[in-house]
């Protein structure tokens, strides 16, 4: 285990002054890159890296520094630089660390996310990898014109917090990941289509759904147009299901709720969503990619329900917007080495629903399957709740796949939407990142095209 | 920041056992930010990364590794990682003298982030939340940031070069939110520049509290957005956005080589109305995306990139450059030492033409006027385009009249630019971060008043 890195926190910890709260957060982590084009490796990235934030409340007041390094004389910069930033804060009787009471008796999940064998697989291995990817993407239909990029990634990494009111906490987590991107043409012009895979393990990654994936999506929308503007019933493309989640999840933040910025402020208890809508966020799940035993203040982490039968249970919250607010952390936590904890989700999914994708469209009747969206950072808004983005994917016509359609917008609200989930698929999927996705069907939304 | 003869020694180790091309590339990034949230200073950060990316090229293939340990031990161990990378082709060459030398230091005007009392930078907010409450009861939230950095850094290759820069940049945010009848609505206005504190002898904090409050109090009224085709004018700065995503990104020679843009094979040929003349000048003014020399050390400068609706050059770095036999056009940029350079923007502009865009607007009988734009995203393969209208209003018989709530607009890149119908005389900037491949860097963009003769935008009402 990532000892070392604790020991390094655990000291820094220990020097904490008379008065003074002080915190030090470690990481380090390993990683892999290869790209692939035209069969040559196009490049190949390995480094190593390790970077430290230390965090220091004095007097109510918070003050935080960072360095990308753990050499002691930068540690040293980076504690004093940490003391003299909080002279400027303001004070806020809020303000604490974590203590050993805020794990109001929750023992950290035993969770095992570190696969050992992924560190001593052979760079050959990825290269090699990689360029069958490639190779297999591009032989996947005869309509591939080209593969844009071929790519496998992998990341071990290692973190530990330790603070001078005794809280210690250590995590590892292994992941890797390989995509494809196909180019296809058939005269008509070009449509590009994305496969994708990842896991804790090479093991777990199906290389040979990635090609299939790709070229299906790139040739599928060969010939797409934009359809007449008109209000339709939206499938949305677990990949989808996915971004809009992650727009939601801000909705749910403790921080944006106690400063205003949430569009379920003073909603909890109220019918937010469609009855047979049940969300959570749960770290604790191992399959998800994101869990953790930990948050970013070092409590263990826990299964969060945030919507049960369509009701808003709450938000979520850190140690400091749990005191602000009375209700106590939901080891919701979040923690980048340049800032002093958020709040946010580690894996956020909806609770799947009885029926399959198949299942789904045949259901739907007509309506807009959505493959792919463009424009999620600047057409949606977690505060306001409007939501419209580019989409791309194929008319559905009596339960069937059919026309491919691009370059048409799909608008709602993020309200409205939860309210019209009328299915959830049961084909739930772990992807990178802290949202996991379904196929999605969406009773109306605004369709803008031709 | 290294010494010359250990930067010398380290092309040399990386090169030992063959390759064509080798470069070290050493930063070190001093970092501060402070945030005003509910009415108070919330936190001050201060950051502080530094370290070296080091890169062998053989034939077709990079290998890359960056380490924070600049002893010229860690260098050297770098080098061997990379060089590993790229294994077993190419030829060999020799390193080259390393010295000519291109050397930066900050310009006497600038007054840098170390010599600004941390109490400064925080009256800043203070003063821009004040405004931002002062301009609407309804004005329900306000977040104030302030982020400044200062950032050395040192390339050498081993075709000789040897340059290194000294760059500020120094941004205000402010973020409100309003509430009213119909819900919260937000507002946001952000000007940085490649200054530092002296940007605010230019700008007024006051000022961009105001404006981002003013904003979101607007949209409390806004109406849903039309949806279906319609003309879309594109008020001076901001839409500069639109041609960054509607033929920048294809135009980025990566693309290019990859058989990857919609531009591929188009030089020489009509890609745009006449009236269309876009640059990329990162020597321009002190704007956002202003560099003296790029990230692989070749000075930036001003590369025309459409001229009169003709397609006349693409965005180089030296790895497609080299490719291509041809020179780099100062357009190798990297998000920091950990990462590869590629060619990027830095300051993207559509020129200016002769419209008053009065009249522009006047020409209009149903459309969208856009004043900002909340940035966009482009398939470069198909030129398949979004950006979002974070303020704008409806144009009803030539005139300016109701707000629209937030909604994002479509197009195709080559459709887009052929299909501009006017351009103003009123040229203006603004500034944004674009992001590519995981990879954020500071660009601008800008142009004048522009009237599209039709987009799709992607609204609500029926």
């Amino acid at each position: 285990m990532s000892d070392d890195l604790l020991e390094i926190a655990s000291r820094i910890a220990a020097d904490a002054r008379p008065g003074e709260q002080l915190e030090a957060y470690v990481v380090r982590s390993r990683e892999t890159e290869v790209e692939v084009f035209g069969g040559e490796v196009e490049s190949l990235t390995t480094a190593s890296t390790a970077g430290i934030g230390v965090r220091v409340i004095v007097d109510h007041r918070q003050g935080l520094a960072w360095a990308g390094s753990l050499d002691d004389d930068v540690i040293r910069e980076t504690v004093h630089e940490a003391r003299d930033n909080a002279q400027f804060g303001e004070p806020d009787e809020f303000y604490g660390l974590a203590s050993p009471a805020d794990a109001d008796g929750v023992k950290p999940p035993q969770l095992d996310l570190w696969r050992a064998e992924l560190a001593d697989v052979p760079t050959e291995h990825k290269v090699a990898l990689a360029l069958d990817l490639e190779r297999a993407t591009k032989a996947a239909d005869s309509r591939i014109r080209n593969v844009e990029s071929a790519s496998y990634g992998d990341a071990l990494t290692e973190a530990a917090l330790a603070n001078s009111l005794g809280i210690t906490a250590q995590t590892r987590r292994t992941m890797c990941s390989a995509s494809a991107v196909a180019i296809a043409d058939d005269g008509s012009g070009t449509q590009t289509g994305y496969g994708f895979e990842a896991g804790r393990t090479l093991a777990d990654l199906d290389l040979e759904k990635i090609p299939r994936d790709a070229a299906t999506r790139a040739c599928r929308l060969l010939g797409a147009k934009p359809v007449p503007s008109r209000r339709v019933r939206v499938v949305l493309d677990p990949l989808v299901t996915r971004a809009v989640l992650g727009v939601l999840s801000s909705a749910f933040n403790g921080e944006s709720m106690l400063k205003g910025r949430s569009l379920f402020m003073g909603r909890a208890g109220e019918s937010v969503g469609a009855p047979h809508v049940q969300l959570l966020d749960d770290p604790t799940d191992p399959r998800a990619l994101g869990a953790s035993e930990f948050d970013g203040d070092g409590v263990p982490t826990r299964r969060n329900p945030l919507i049960v039968d369509g009701v808003l249970q709450g938000f979520l919250h850190n140690v400091y917007t749990g005191r602000r607010s009375g209700v106590g952390t939901t080891a919701s936590a979040t923690r980048g080495l340049g800032s002093t904890p958020g709040v946010g989700v580690r894996a956020l999914r909806l609770e799947p629903g009885p029926k399959s994708p198949e299942e789904i469209l045949r259901d739907a009747g007509d309506a807009l399957y959505v493959q792919s969206v463009s424009g999620l950072h600047s057409g949606t808004n977690a505060i306001s709740g409007d939501f419209s983005v580019g989409a791309e994917g194929l008319l559905v016509h009596d339960g069937t796949l059919g026309a491919p359609v691009r370059e048409v917008t799909i608008a709602s609200t993020l309200q409205r939407m939860l309210l019209d989930i009328t299915d959830i698929g049961n084909d739930l999927t772990f992807l990178p990142g802290a949202v996991a996705g379904m196929t999605l069907c969406i009773g109306e939304m605004t369709l803008s095209g031709a | 920041m290294i010494d010359h003869d250990v930067v010398h020694a380290t092309l040399a180790h990386a090169l030992r056992n063959g390759g064509d091309f080798a470069e070290v590339f050493v930063e070190d990034r001093r970092s501060s930010s402070g945030r005003f949230d509910d009415g108070r200073v919330e936190e001050l950060v201060s950051g502080r990364d530094r370290g070296a990316g080091l890169r062998v090229v053989r034939g077709d293939t990079t290998g890359f590794a960056h380490t924070a340990d600049l002893t010229p031990e860690g260098l050297q161990r770098a080098a061997d990682a990379a060089a590993a990378a790229a294994a077993g082709r190419g030829g060999t060459v020799t390193v080259a003298d390393v010295s000519g030398r291109d050397e930066h230091a900050l310009a006497s005007t600038v007054v840098p982030p170390e010599q600004v009392e941390k109490r400064s930078k925080v009256e800043l907010l203070a003063r821009a939340d004040a405004a931002a409450r002062a301009a609407g009861n309804a004005i329900t939230s306000v977040t104030a940031s302030y982020a400044d950095a200062r950032r050395r850094i040192l390339v050498a290759n081993s075709d000789g070069l040897f340059a290194t820069d000294d760059v500020v940049r120094t941004r205000i945010v402010v973020q409100c939110v309003a509430t009213g009848d119909t819900g919260m609505q937000t507002g946001h206005e952000a000007p940085g520049r490649t200054m530092g504190f002296e940007l605010f002898d230019e700008i007024d904090p006051e000022k961009v509290g105001e404006t981002a409050a003013r904003r979101a109090l607007t949209l409390l009224d806004a109406v849903p957005a039309p949806s279906g085709r319609f003309p879309v004018v594109l008020k001076r700065g901001a839409g500069g956005v639109l041609f960054h995503e509607a033929c920048g990104h294809g135009l980025e020679a990566d693309h290019i080589m990859k058989d990857a843009s919609v531009f591929k094979d188009q030089i020489g040929q009509a890609v745009a109305s006449p009236l269309v003349t876009i640059v990329d000048d990162g020597a321009y003014g002190r704007e956002w995306g202003t560099l003296a020399i790029d990230d692989e050390g070749h000075p930036a400068q001003r590369n025309v990139l459409i001229e009169d609706g003709m397609l006349t050059d693409y965005m180089w770095d030296v790895v497609r450059a080299r490719k291509a036999q041809r020179a780099p056009s100062g357009n190798g940029r990297r998000e920091s030492y950990r990462n590869l350079p590629m060619p990027r923007m830095t300051n993207t502009f559509l020129l200016e033409g002769e419209s008053d865009p009065g009249e522009i607007i006047r020409s209009v009988d149903f459309g969208i006027y856009c004043v900002q734009l909340g940035g966009g995203q482009v398939d470069p393969a198909t030129g398949d385009f979004v950006f979002g209208v974070t303020e704008g209003y409806l144009i009803e018989k030539g005139e300016i009249t109701r707000p629209i709530r937030a909604a994002q607009l479509i197009g195709n890149g080559p459709e887009t630019l052929r299909m501009v119908d006017a351009v103003g005389n009123d040229f203006d900037t603004w500034t944004g971060m674009c992001g590519k491949q995981g990879q954020s860097v500071p660009v601008s963009s800008g142009q004048p008043t522009v009237l599209v003769r039709e987009m799709t935008v992607g609204g609500t009402a029926a």
